[in-house]
């Protein structure tokens, strides 16, 4: 057995997640010794869309153009919602700072401040989200405007067809599919987003993808491509593309895992460690135990095989794993439980009432409403009512009574309280 | 259109019907409001009875199966696994019940060996300690899926049709014959009037419906039963619960999985059917007792169908007969209809036969039947449903072009196209739960999250789904997948819910569609 250490930090965060992601942000720019432990397996499902609100009530499916005014009217009708315990600025401030850091690493958004943009996803559905990726941009624009435009797709790219998507957008006038071979893989052959992206970072693969795009071209003001267009220099390889091709290029994501996760979590993995959060990468936390109420020690280690490797001490935690994916929460046969801290989880009352016999039901399944009810701070309530602990806290999809999926909050939601979970560790006064 | 005869009902009865009047020669034409196995015949046990299980109160239908549990181990051999099975007591079990049990098999001539319990325990690790006497028995497994497509695959060959998503709206009477049947197509609304010699009635629960449409009546109780599908195989054999039947007393293994049920729950209607979360506890409970096992299993799905059970009347549903009946409307006025209903997947060949007989018998053909002989030819279009032989195929040898649209049970895009081919004209769509039927695609480890999308994607590039149907198409599809699931989610099932919603919901925005 190799010798455990024992890291000392003031905050832990468990989860990396795009809660887990902020709130290590948030607290290092504080300045807090942080650290982090998690299995980014949720990170790398995200799509790049950044959703405040989409949709409210999601009963009559109304969408929402204005994402605040959205807000609004959902904290009146839904007072528990995480998103009633915020305010305006902070959502924003929150937001702002968030997408400052994707910036810094080298995941520039973009947004047109207050207003939702409907955004194509896969199967050529439109749904509306706040914060595009730079290199999906052009699509949002292009899809407002209508503007010619080609969708390309690829010869061996499963779940990608640009006639789905083109006859789902319609109507949608000079609106065209094209199939083209892959470069330097030929023609056919089963591929994947991450090889194809590694493969156009070199950058005769680029000419060569253009020339075959090019005879396709003819009136199309912007060419969308899935989003395959590099990992690590996927501005470079997108601008250059743009110069060969004269026109604006954008991405669409792909079925997940897609490479816009898979970006967030390379990048965010170097850039936090390098902002000094000690984080514990592909760890989950086995054991909490609590000292004399003022502290936490958490026993980081394996999963699967439940070997501790690594103790890590903290004044206070941010509880920020998710809900069933992430393992946050974790569901038996006859109740859901919370594994980490035993903290009550508001549930619907027994098994039956979980899910909607409509998969599909736009009111959405009771279960979703499921999480940990806090305290305006966020902290974790009691069976009494009374914060569990006194810095504890939770923070995205793990907290109750919001259905994210529904709703198309996650990201705002995850960022929001993330920030606020983090602030009132420090005693900072509410915004 | 015209035939001499028209079948209505793709389960077993209707295709097994199909394929018996085919190798007679007899033109005809099998219709079905859905597709095939759409009723009982896809949701049962997928057991192959020795018939034990009816000795005590039913020695005719008992023999009837020990008969037909023989006939097809000889004739298709590709649809059965022939594992044995026990009868198994625990303590608190009616011990008259297991002493008698033994005289029953013999007086009826069906085999039944006592087995020691501690042998028994052996055989199957997976038995209560709780054993106090077992005996083994003839059971197999039979593939309900496979057996169906071949029957149909067959009589396809033959030349007779197969009509898939046809309803019946309506028979057109001369006197006393049927002259006409009038079908609707259920996506177009188109009407197909067809011209009959015969029409078979093989509709199994809803052979009530069709009678009464033509003017005449059949009664009928409905008994629901609710099954569970473990995530893998609990035992080698068959085990049935040494008792009279009851819940959750029959674990049938079949491939890598096993099946566990039943529940019998009388139905008014056959709308809206579907298991729920107590009958899925009550089978995992119950079904504790005798195999432990299954109160820490993790379950993949779960089904319900509907026994048709002869005649109406008091008493318990599980006490009804499991024989069958045919039912010659000659006698309530209408001389070219008949009925077939009741009955066992087990007896399916038999109550073909009878069918059969009758309708040439009325149709002046006296060619015999064959399908007591000969053997049901594997064929290529049906091994898509097999579980393993995809990947087996794929490990053999494979064109790098012919990618796999499904990853978890490795199903290419040839096999997508090979089903296409096999759709009727007349339907006029490709849909993903007609192909999720004829293959492994959506039963994996992803529930169809994935595939489902890969395989609408290449219909579209296809040119076989267009507009936005073939998107539309993804939520019946999963939503047909989701009434298996949604009282067995909890633990990793739930967690790939989850993540099946946030990608159709969340990222798709589908419900909003």
């Amino acid at each position: 057995m190799t010798p455990v250490n024992t890291f000392e930090s003031e905050l832990a965060i468990i989860g990396t997640g795009l809660a887990g992601m902020a709130a290590a942000y948030f607290s290092q720019s504080l300045g807090i010794r942080t650290a982090q432990i998690g299995v980014s397996s949720s990170a790398i499902y995200a799509s790049g869309y950044l959703d405040l609100l989409g949709v409210h009530p999601v009963e009559r499916r109304q969408q929402w153009t204005d994402p605040f005014s959205g807000i609004e009217a959902l904290v009146r009708d839904a007072p528990f919602h995480p998103y009633a315990r915020l305010t305006r600025a902070e959502i924003q401030q929150a937001l702002d700072g968030f997408l400052g850091f994707l910036s810094g690493m080298g995941l520039p958004y973009e947004r047109r401040e207050g207003v939702n943009s409907f955004v194509i996803t896969p199967v050529g559905t439109l749904k509306p989200t706040y914060a595009v990726p730079e290199s999906m941009w052009a699509g949002a624009v292009a899809c407002e405007k209508k503007h010619p435009c080609l969708i390309v797709d690829f010869w061996g790219l499963k779940g990608f067809s640009a006639i789905q998507i083109t006859q789902m957008l319609s109507p949608w006038p000079g609106l065209r599919p094209a199939r083209i071979p892959f470069p330097a893989v030929g023609p056919s052959v089963d591929l994947y987003p991450e090889q194809m992206a590694r493969s156009l970072e070199i950058e005769k693969n680029r000419v060569r993808l253009a020339e075959d795009i090019r005879p396709h071209l003819m009136d199309a003001q912007a060419v969308g491509l899935p989003a395959v267009l590099g990992i690590y220099k996927s501005a470079a390889v997108r601008a250059h593309l743009e110069g060969l091709l004269g026109v604006p290029v954008f991405e669409i994501p792909t079925i997940p895992p897609s490479l816009p996760g898979f970006r967030l979590k390379e990048r965010f993995e170097t850039e936090i460690a390098r902002k000094g959060v000690r984080l514990f990468a592909q760890k989950r936390v086995l054991k909490v135990e609590t000292e004399n109420r003022k502290g936490f020690v958490l026993s980081v280690g394996d999963q699967a095989t439940g070997e501790i490797q690594d103790m890590v001490r903290a004044r206070g935690v941010i509880l920020a794993g998710g809900r069933f994916l992430g393992m946050g929460l974790r569901a038996g046969r006859k109740a859901i439980i919370e594994p980490l801290f035993g903290l009550p989880v508001f549930q619907p009352g027994k098994r039956a009432e979980w899910h909607e016999n409509d998969f599909f039901n736009p009111a959405g399944h009771q279960i979703n409403q499921s999480g940990i009810e806090t305290d305006e701070h966020f902290r974790p309530l009691d069976r009494s009512g009374h914060p569990a602990f006194e810095n504890l806290y939770a923070a995205g999809s793990i907290l109750a009574h919001q259905d994210w999926m529904r709703q198309k909050c996650g990201a705002g939601l995850a960022v929001a309280t993330a920030y606020a979970a983090v602030r009132a560790f420090m005693g900072i006064k509410r915004l | 259109m015209q035939t001499r005869v028209l079948i209505i009902g793709g389960g077993a009865t209707g295709t097994g019907v199909a394929r018996d009047l085919a190798l007679r020669g007899v033109e005809c034409i099998l219709v079905d409001k859905e597709d095939i196995n759409a009723g009982a015949s896809g949701a049962n046990h997928g057991l192959l009875h020795s018939g034990a299980r009816y000795v005590s109160r039913d020695p005719e239908a008992a023999r009837e199966c020990w008969d037909e549990n023989q006939i097809l181990k000889t004739v298709a051999p590709a649809c059965i696994e022939a594992t044995g099975g026990l009868f198994a007591a625990v303590q608190g079990d009616d011990e008259g019940f297991i002493a008698d049990f033994p005289g029953y098999c013999e007086k009826t001539g069906i085999p039944c060996t006592p087995v020691d319990v501690q042998e028994a325990r052996e055989m199957e690790p997976a038995l209560s300690e709780r054993l106090i006497a077992a005996y083994a028995v003839e059971d197999a497994s039979i593939d309900p899926f496979k057996l169906v497509l071949e029957n149909i695959t067959e009589a396809q060959s033959l030349g007779c049709r197969f009509l898939r998503r046809m309803k019946v709206v309506g028979f057109e009477k001369e006197k006393s014959r049927i002259r006409r049947v009038d079908l609707e197509n259920r996506e177009t609304g188109e009407r197909l009037a067809v011209e009959v010699d015969m029409v078979v009635n093989a509709s199994g629960s809803w052979a009530g419906q069709i009678a009464a449409l033509a003017g005449a009546s059949i009664d009928l109780i409905y008994s629901k039963g609710t099954l569970v599908i473990t995530h893998s195989r609990i035992t080698h054999r068959v085990i049935n619960r040494l008792r009279r039947p009851s819940d959750a007393d029959i674990l049938v293994p079949g491939g890598t999985v096993s099946i566990m049920g039943t529940t019998s729950i009388r139905m008014k209607s056959l709308e809206d059917i579907h298991p729920t979360v107590a009958e899925v506890d009550r089978i995992v409970e119950e079904g504790a007792v005798m195999i432990p096992g299954l109160e820490t299993a993790r379950y993949i799905r779960a089904y319900a169908g509907v026994r048709p059970l002869l005649g109406g009347g008091g008493g318990d549903d599980r006490s009804a007969s499991r024989g069958f009946d045919l039912v010659d409307h000659a006698e309530a006025g209408i001389d070219n209809l008949v009925t077939i209903t009741g009955g066992k997947l087990t007896t399916y060949r038999l109550m073909a036969e009878k069918t059969a007989d009758l309708v040439c018998d009325r149709l002046g053909i006296s060619e015999p039947c064959r399908t007591r002989t000969r053997p049901l030819a594997s064929h290529h279009q049906t091994r898509w449903t097999v579980p393993g032989f995809s990947p087996r195929e794929w490990f053999k040898g494979h064109d790098p072009e012919d990618l796999l649209l499904c990853e978890c049970e490795m199903v290419p895009q040839s096999a997508v196209d090979q089903i296409i081919a096999g759709f009727d004209v007349f339907e006029k769509k490709v849909d993903l739960t007609g192909i999720g039927k004829r293959s492994r695609i959506g039963k994996g480890s992803c529930q169809g999250s994935f595939c489902s999308v890969r395989v609408a994607a290449y219909l579209y590039d296809r040119g076989v789904a267009s507009a936005r149907q073939g998107t539309v198409d993804i939520k019946t599809f999963l939503n047909e997948r989701w009434k298996g699931q949604r009282c067995l989610l909890w633990d990793s099932p739930l967690i790939q819910a989850e993540l099946q919603e946030a990608m159709h919901c969340g990222l798709f925005g589908l419900e909003l569609l």
